[in-house]
């Protein structure tokens, strides 16, 4: 089963790399979207500060909602869901290897570029890890939260706005934790709890989605 | 090996058919025929688990395949009407991606001589999306001697959109594989021969009530 799963990582990977700019439309959306609040707020470094936080969780959160419909679209489409449906090992791990690799795709560059763009906002260094820490427990359970509304819309005609306000609540108690954890550790109590909190939420979500996704493409297929 | 036992397919609240039950020993190729919408991919795709039939329940070696999943499909290749390949990578890396899902490793020399077995000699680099139609069937079909292992084959239409020489290649492979004691299901308009230990014509037009 390894040498499948390892297959199917390697397949999205290499798919990525030739779509390249479909990558890169997600990466500079968060890095636009994100710069463009310094400018419109004004140069005022408190406010500025202040906002950095929730600012950058939350374009984090429309970035991973952009990338999220060519999740399983394409591969319903051409019939490479199918063979996906009936292969040797279980749906549910071949959809934790997807979800895997859409994060390494999609998710892990705009934890990489997290800490760059919070210079823009004047963030103090010390605070500048633990919004990285923040998006790399957080930016995964997006990813797995939105699997299952790629697939439960999967065919739909408008998938994607519905995927949208099917998912965007779900994303909130991510949100409020991961802005959260940043507030706490400026406000000097520490972001422990709130990244222990984003942490337990990881393992629910990777436990419990790749099962969820998996019944939500078998309904698709039928 | 594989049977199924009084199944029923609907799709929305039309009945396709219903009371149909088969069984497909080894070597036994089913050929299903029927005018479009007759129901033919529908009965493949319950004959692979993808759907599940009204009523009835499709059994191999004596357990319901709902129940098997993993353990049933690690024995089958299906290839639907739809190629199921990624016009960016190439016919090669296609190939290995999918061979990968039926647990069947093809090293890069093996998956080069079932690409050549199909008349695509010097198209493994190939990005599958600058091949013809015919071209992207055929690179589909060499799925199956990587996968002559798996011991049961659907195949959706495999004759559409092939050129004389691949039909001939195709007849061979489908054979042998009947002949090393595999079964086969496969639709067709056409009318191609295929010489098998057993096989059963199924028409479809006449079980529609």
């Amino acid at each position: 089963m390894g040498a499948l799963l390892r297959a199917v990582i390697r397949r999205d990977l290499l798919l990525a790399w030739r779509r390249r700019s479909d990558v890169a439309t997600v990466v500079l959306f968060f890095i636009i979207v994100v710069s463009l609040f310094p400018l419109g707020v004004g140069p005022e470094p408190d406010l500025l500060r202040k906002i950095a936080p929730g600012i950058i969780w939350v374009a984090a959160l429309l970035a991973c909602m952009l990338s999220l419909q060519h999740m399983f679209a394409s591969d319903h489409a051409d019939g490479a869901l199918d063979q996906m449906l009936l292969a040797a090992a279980p749906l549910g791990m071949i959809v934790a290897a997807r979800a895997f690799a859409h994060w390494l795709i999609s998710g892990l560059p705009l934890v990489i570029l997290s800490p760059i763009l919070a210079i823009q906002f004047d963030l103090s260094p010390e605070l500048s890890p633990v919004l990285t820490l923040s998006l790399l427990l957080g930016t995964p359970i997006l990813t797995l939260i939105g699997a299952i509304g790629a697939a439960l819309t999967l065919g739909l005609r408008g998938g994607g706005m519905l995927l949208a306000l099917l998912v965007l609540p779900l994303y909130i108690p991510v949100l409020i934790l991961g802005a959260g954890a940043v507030d706490a550790a400026s406000a000097g109590l520490g972001a422990d709890a709130h990244l222990l909190l984003l942490a337990a939420q990881l393992i629910l979500t990777g436990t419990f989605a790749p099962w969820a996704v998996s019944a939500a493409l078998r309904i698709s297929a039928e | 090996m594989l049977e199924a036992l009084q199944i029923e397919i609907t799709r929305g609240n039309r009945k396709l058919f219903g009371n149909l039950s088969l069984e497909l020993k080894p070597g036994t190729l089913l050929l299903v025929t029927g005018s479009n919408g007759s129901g033919k991919t529908s009965l493949l795709r319950a004959l692979c688990g993808l759907l599940s039939p009204s009523s009835g329940e499709i059994r191999w070696h004596g357990e319901n395949i709902r129940v098997l999943r993993e353990d049933y499909w690690k024995n089958l290749l299906y290839i639907g009407h739809n190629n199921a390949l990624k016009g960016e990578l190439t016919t090669s890396e296609n190939l290995a991606a999918l061979c990968a899902l039926s647990g069947v490793t093809a090293i890069a020399a093996q998956r080069k001589s079932a690409l050549a077995q199909f008349g695509l000699a010097d198209r493994e680099h190939a990005p599958a999306k600058s091949l013809s139609q015919g071209q992207q069937r055929r690179t589909a079909l060499a799925r199956l001697p990587l996968c002559a292992a798996l011991p049961v084959w659907v195949l959706d239409e495999p004759f559409a959109a092939l050129d004389s020489a691949a039909i001939s290649n195709l007849q061979a492979t489908v054979s042998q594989h009947l002949g090393d004691g595999g079964v086969a299901v496969m639709t067709t308009h056409q009318d191609v021969p295929i010489a098998a230990p057993a096989i059963i014509a199924l028409n479809l037009d006449q079980r529609t009530h």
